[in-house]
């Protein structure tokens, strides 16, 4: 668990700097970003484990910075947030590469356990 | 035409009403309708039809009268003058006589019996002669009775003779013992004195002119005086001074005949001419039975009322069939509509409520996963440090705001997956396995409240092919609200079945407080619920829209007091309408 750098996506920055946190707290290292370009902006830099993404932001979507990042870096596990309960985002994420889907709002514990899954099919 | 108006208004009042299983118009409006409808149709055909029956009636009648009368007509005139004729020729005769004579010379026997021979020469209906003076005394007579010296200063004709110079009588039989008349005309002189020359006729010859007429056989002619008694002999109606037994003719002045059809008795018709002489108001009657003409116009008649009978009914026969076809496609048409009215509007009901319930449930989801995060944070650091005071009363607390989290979230859960966000996930499917894993998470409750939970499942029941995860939240759904609906010790009956060869059943029926009549047809409605602290009242309208989406059908049959019975009908091989569950 511990050296996992993780970035994470949301446009709600409350919710972003509080997971942020609560994941540092547990010893995994974490990046923020609030919105699309942000985040693609943060991954040249930083080149995370694993990325955190909620798919309906302003601007980029969820699903157009996963596209992308998929492009650069396609060996990076994107997990994604969902707000809408839909499993029809989640689903489509996945079928454009994301390793799985989690709705708001989420236990920490599943997050955790979703991160080394995805970590572990890397 | 009236009903269709209100009808209208009806249909458009729908989509404001409340009340969706209530709005085919009533049986009443369509027997309205289909009155409404016949009167028009019926008059419309059977008014012109009768009105060109009337017309042709007065026609035909016309044409047919003119030529049945027309001739009966003419010859009555003809003969009112040949009677016109006889009279005045009687008349004028005895004029003549008087002016040729004076008084001395005529009172003389021989003389009158002379001139009473060349009379009868001419006139052999002349029965005698006689001359009267001025005192009403008969001077001298000539015929076969002895009446010389008779005084007649009394009698009504002598004085109607001194008064208009000339007298015809009415036919009498006197004592002669005949029928005869009797003519005088009067003769003035100049020293205010005057004579009078009185014939009597025999009416033999009268009658002879009347039956010169060759009648048809059920034809009568023949004369009446104004006090209606018959002055020649008839065929049907009476002898000679019987009383003529019809009504009287009213006489006009007009001195050519007139022919009437009259009601003689109750439906015997006949022709009754007459025409009133000239010389002496004497009526001639010519009575006729219609004849063939007539026939003919009668049978024509029938005929004209028959075909006109059988048109009608033909025309209300055939308008009664028109029209109850008509108003019963109408009728078909009406709630084929309602039916697909309700439908759309319950699907848009759906659809809209699944579109605010989306929308909703994301703005509610983002704040909830900040509240989340923010809890959960404050017990990491709680958990973090342990001489933190109040650290189990902070545990407590954030344990309760994760528990009303987590309770939100279920909400709004539901409310996306009422939104028919899902996907349909096809696999073989063992009901039976199925329902016991649904039954094992009530299993404990059912142990707690001593429900009589009993299974009775088909072992013949084929395996099928469904959506293994929505059928376990319709089974929960109808399986958790029969426990709810029962009191402790209650009964909770699940049993399997085959429904037909493309169809399995599940029906789970209790014995509990059972639905009020008036909710059953809203229990599958969005948001209705009568459990007013705990259900979102989406729980039943969730499994309505899973059992449809998989191609199934979910009723209800209850009754408050005795329990409800929900019957599952799944089909074996389901496929899914995935239209529906991607348009919201």
């Amino acid at each position: 668990m511990s050296n996992l750098r993780v970035l994470l996506v949301d446009d709600e920055e409350e919710f972003v700097t509080t997971l942020s946190e609560r994941l540092s707290l547990r010893g995994i290292e974490t990046e923020v970003a609030y919105n699309g370009e942000n985040a693609l902006a943060k991954m040249n830099q930083i080149t995370p484990d694993i990325v955190i993404l909620d798919v309906m932001m302003p601007g980029l979507s969820g699903l157009d910075v996963l596209k992308q990042i998929k492009e650069i870096l396609p060996d990076i596990p994107v997990i994604l947030l969902t707000g809408r309960g839909s499993t029809r985002d989640g689903i489509d994420g996945m079928k454009q590469g994301a390793f799985d889907y989690l709705m708001k709002p989420v236990d920490i514990e599943d997050l955790i356990k979703k991160m080394n899954e995805a970590m572990k099919s890397r | 035409m009236p009903g269709i108006k209100e009808r209208f208004s009806k249909w458009t009042r729908i989509g404001t009403s409340d009340s969706l299983y209530n709005d085919d118009p009533p049986q009443k409006h369509y027997d309205r309708l289909r009155r409404n409808l016949m009167i028009i149709i019926i008059s419309m055909a059977i008014i012109p039809m009768i009105l060109m029956a009337i017309i042709n009636y007065h026609q035909y009648r016309n044409a047919i009268r003119d030529e049945t009368i027309k001739p009966i007509q003419s010859q009555l005139t003809n003969l009112k003058h040949v009677l016109d004729i006889f009279l005045a020729e009687r008349k004028s005769s005895l004029n003549l006589i008087t002016n040729s004579y004076d008084f001395e010379e005529i009172n003389d026997q021989a003389k009158l019996i002379k001139i009473f021979m060349v009379l009868r020469e001419e006139f052999k209906e002349f029965v005698d002669i006689g001359v009267i003076d001025s005192s009403g005394l008969q001077k001298t007579y000539v015929g076969p009775y002895n009446l010389r010296g008779k005084d007649y200063k009394d009698q009504g004709w002598f004085k109607e003779v001194m008064v208009r110079n000339e007298y015809i009588s009415d036919v009498f039989m006197g004592y002669r013992r005949f029928p005869h008349f009797v003519i005088a005309v009067k003769r003035d002189l100049h020293n205010g004195k005057f004579w009078v020359i009185r014939a009597t006729i025999d009416t033999a010859k009268f009658n002879r002119i009347i039956t010169s007429m060759e009648l048809e056989p059920g034809s009568d002619l023949f004369l009446i005086n104004q006090d209606g008694i018959l002055q020649t002999p008839s065929r049907y109606h009476g002898k000679v001074l019987d009383k003529y037994p019809l009504s009287m003719p009213v006489l006009t002045q007009i001195s050519s005949a007139v022919v009437q059809e009259r009601y003689v008795s109750k439906g015997y018709r006949t022709l009754i001419g007459y025409a009133c002489l000239d010389i002496k108001p004497f009526i001639l009657i010519f009575i006729k039975k219609p004849g063939e003409i007539m026939k003919t116009w009668f049978a024509l008649k029938s005929e004209l009322f028959w075909v006109l009978f059988f048109s009608c009914i033909l025309i209300i026969g055939a308008t009664y069939g028109i029209v109850k076809t008509l108003v019963r496609h109408i009728q078909e048409s009406d709630e084929r509509r309602g039916t697909a009215l309700r439908e759309a509007q319950y699907a848009n009901k759906l659809a809209s409520v699944g579109r605010l319930a989306a929308g909703v449930s994301h703005e509610i989801n983002n704040p909830l996963a900040i509240i989340n995060e923010k809890a959960g944070l404050m017990m990491d650091i709680i958990e973090r440090n342990e001489n933190f005071s109040e650290r189990e009363k902070f545990i407590g607390l954030i344990s309760s705001i994760h528990r009303s989290v987590d309770r939100s979230r279920v909400i709004t859960h539901r409310l996306l997956s009422f939104a028919k966000r899902m996907d349909v996930n096809l696999e073989d499917v063992d009901l039976a396995d199925l329902l016991k894993e649904v039954i094992g998470f009530l299993e404990r409750e059912a142990f707690h409240r001593n429900i009589d939970l009993r299974l009775n499942f088909d072992p013949e029941l084929p395996g099928i092919i469904s959506d293994k995860g929505q059928l376990q939240q319709v089974f929960l759904n109808i399986i958790t609200n029969a426990f709810e609906a029962v009191e402790n010790g209650g009964m909770v009956h699940i049993t399997t079945s085959i429904k037909d060869e493309s169809n399995v059943q599940v029906i789970v029926q209790d014995n509990g407080q059972g639905i009020p009549e008036q909710y059953l047809p809203h229990i599958f409605e969005p948001f209705f619920t009568t459990k007013k602290k705990y259900g979102t009242g989406l729980g039943l309208s969730i499994t309505y829209g899973i059992v449809q989406k998989l191609r199934g059908d979910l009723t209800v049959q209850s009754k408050e007091g005795d329990g409800t019975t929900f019957t599952v009908i799944i089909p074996i091989k389901s496929k899914p309408d995935l239209e529906g569950g991607d348009h919201v």
